[in-house]
């Protein structure tokens, strides 16, 4: 290829030092944490700061499984995640679509508004939202959670799921209608399958996204049942900051669905942008 | 298609026909996401920019009413938010600065080949999806000179006369959160220009090795030109998301210490969260926005003035 054509060993092995320093740097805060969380706590003032540790142990792992709520975290953000990833993309897919199928009237009104919801502070309509929450009698409820979630995700995931029908022949479902489909038969038997790794794509996006928040976490839920993982995280480091074990191996379990999700996707993702990039 | 299906209906059942898909059938599709948008995004945002005039706080909740510019007028006296300003502006340009120029490096490293191109790609996106709270806590831990190397690090080097936590030196503190946006924030960068990179055809650097040209001359000539409007977006918005990024300094440092990594979302969130002064909350995200308008208007004037040339 053209940049291999008169390379020198000097310029590869910079580029193999450059390539082992972005790896380097993307991982070592990712192994730092795990470390801490397999020392032992005896050993992590002696040697908290040293690269290997010397003997390691599970026991942290099981103490905050067994002995705390981090299980019960657990589940609530994979519920709020889970309720979130389903209902977006369910919503997203139908927009995404009428987006790529439909010229129609008041379009560009509505992809207007959809891009201004991802420019404006989020944290601008914190306030109104707890109120509207309290008022309704939600707060501390997963519920709440998932409908705001889930209107934050939408315009993204629509986008998304409009980049991914653009790219499936209108003929296929139009051949569907000659032959006495209905649009939304059509749309079920035809393109929806077509478009699984779409969706899947989406799923994980939203997935990932739902689990990561914590503004409106914290502010729409304060009690210990209902706590999603972020908010019960740091509960508990404010609480018991000296327990570094313990905190690194909540932390290690936090990363844990992200990371499934993200290897998921990952190759996916520069495919996907990259065909929608070739056709403008 | 539909002409084929209604030649034979006759012409109201065309008329009929092209208003369903015109005007009805595409808003079936799209009423759920317009109406969970309309009502958990646009109705609180008309909200909130209204508690900009109006004291509301659940602390002193007899003393709320219409109070005009009031919070504004507090605002503008407001010492802390002045530097809120201050801090979100080298917050900002600190935080893109880092992640673009390594996510370009990136990129053109990635858009090479070499010998585990697949499992490296996956590495070094790796950060991106890491939660924002937990690669907060883990950068502050790494700065902990306790249980993280990095304090020790410095020393060794000199940066630091001895191993202290940054995040709790005034002049220091807002590195911390600087480069845990760095790391986390990378890997975006990297996403969207390589997708351009893979983009720009080949035979251009075909044609342009034929005439001699030099390396520099091809990433200047043929590649920057192709990766600028990819770049002019991607910077645009990333600086508008990072403006209104308070995740990691609001779990890192809260705004301290002495306010000193306190931009303006951190201080929006502790002002409603803490405090519960919506009023004011939403004074300063009003302030926010109208600057965040501001600096849209000025890159899209930019824009059309260079495009022009």
């Amino acid at each position: 290829m053209r940049t291999l054509r008169q390379s020198s060993p000097l310029m590869v092995t910079g580029k193999y030092l450059a390539l082992a320093f972005y790896v380097i740097f993307a991982l070592f805060p990712l192994y730092w944490l795990a470390k801490i969380a397999i020392t032992p706590d005896k050993l992590i003032f002696t040697e908290g700061t040293a690269l290997f540790p010397s003997r390691f142990t599970f026991e942290n792992f099981q103490t905050v499984l067994l002995q705390t709520d981090f299980l019960a975290y657990f589940r609530n953000s994979l519920v709020v995640s889970v309720g979130t990833a389903a209902i977006t993309t369910c919503i997203a897919a139908a927009a995404g679509y009428a987006f790529s199928r439909f010229d129609f009237y008041g379009k560009r009104l509505v992809i207007a508004v959809m891009l201004i919801t991802q420019m404006f502070p989020l944290l601008m309509i914190i306030a109104p939202i707890y109120k509207i929450v309290a008022a309704l009698g939600l707060l501390n409820s997963l519920t709440s959670l998932i409908i705001v979630y889930t209107a934050f995700n939408i315009p993204f995931a629509t986008f998304l799921m409009q980049s991914f029908f653009d790219g499936i022949p209108k003929d296929l479902e139009e051949a569907g209608m000659i032959d006495g489909c209905t649009r939304f038969e059509a749309l079920r038997k035809i393109i929806l399958p077509l478009t699984l790794p779409g969706l899947g794509a989406t799923l994980g996006f939203i997935f990932t996204a739902a689990w990561s928040e914590l503004l409106f976490a914290l502010m729409l839920i304060n009690s210990n049942e209902t706590m999603t993982f972020p908010v019960g995280l740091l509960t508990f480091v404010s609480k018991f900051s000296v327990d570094w074990g313990q905190m690194m191996a909540a932390g290690v379990l936090a990363l844990v669905p992200s990371c499934l999700f993200f290897i998921f996707i990952q190759r996916y993702l520069v495919q996907g942008l990259t065909s929608g990039a070739v056709k403008g | 298609m539909t002409a084929v299906a209604d030649s034979a209906s006759g012409e109201t059942r065309a008329r009929g026909s092209f208003y369903f898909r015109y005007m009805v059938e595409p808003y079936l599709y799209l009423s759920p996401a317009i109406i969970l948008i309309a009502l958990v995004m646009l109705v609180p945002l008309a909200i909130g920019i209204s508690y900009a005039f109006q004291a509301v706080n659940l602390l002193r909740p007899f003393q709320s009413g219409w109070v005009g510019f009031e919070n504004f007028q507090a605002l503008w006296s407001d010492r802390k938010f002045w530097l809120a300003l201050t801090n979100t502006f080298w917050w900002t340009v600190g935080s893109i600065t880092f992640q673009f120029f390594l996510g370009l490096g990136l990129a053109l490293l990635l858009n090479t080949h070499f010998y585990g191109k697949r499992l490296v790609q996956a590495l070094v996106f790796l950060p991106w999806a890491v939660p924002t709270f937990l690669s907060a806590l883990t950068w502050a831990w790494l700065f902990n000179p306790t249980i993280g190397p990095l304090p020790h690090w410095l020393a060794a080097l000199g940066i630091l006369s001895e191993p202290f936590n940054i995040l709790g030196d005034p002049n220091l503190a807002m590195w911390g959160p600087i480069t845990a946006n760095v790391w986390f924030g990378i890997p975006f960068f990297a996403i969207t220009l390589l997708a351009a990179l893979q983009s720009i055809p080949g035979e251009l650097y075909e044609a342009a090795e034929i005439d001699g040209a030099s390396p520099w001359q091809m990433f200047t000539k043929i590649t920057l030109p192709f990766l600028a409007p990819m770049i002019a977006i991607t910077v645009m918005l990333r600086t508008i998301w990072i403006a209104n990024f308070a995740d990691l300094i609001f779990v890192m440092t809260g705004g301290g210490p002495a306010n000193s990594t306190q931009i303006l979302s951190t201080y929006i969130f502790t002002t409603a969260f803490r405090k519960l002064d919506f009023g004011y909350a939403s004074a300063i995200a009003v302030a926010l926005l109208g600057l965040l308008l501001i600096y849209a208007a000025i890159l899209l004037v930019l824009r059309r003035k260079l495009v022009k040339i």
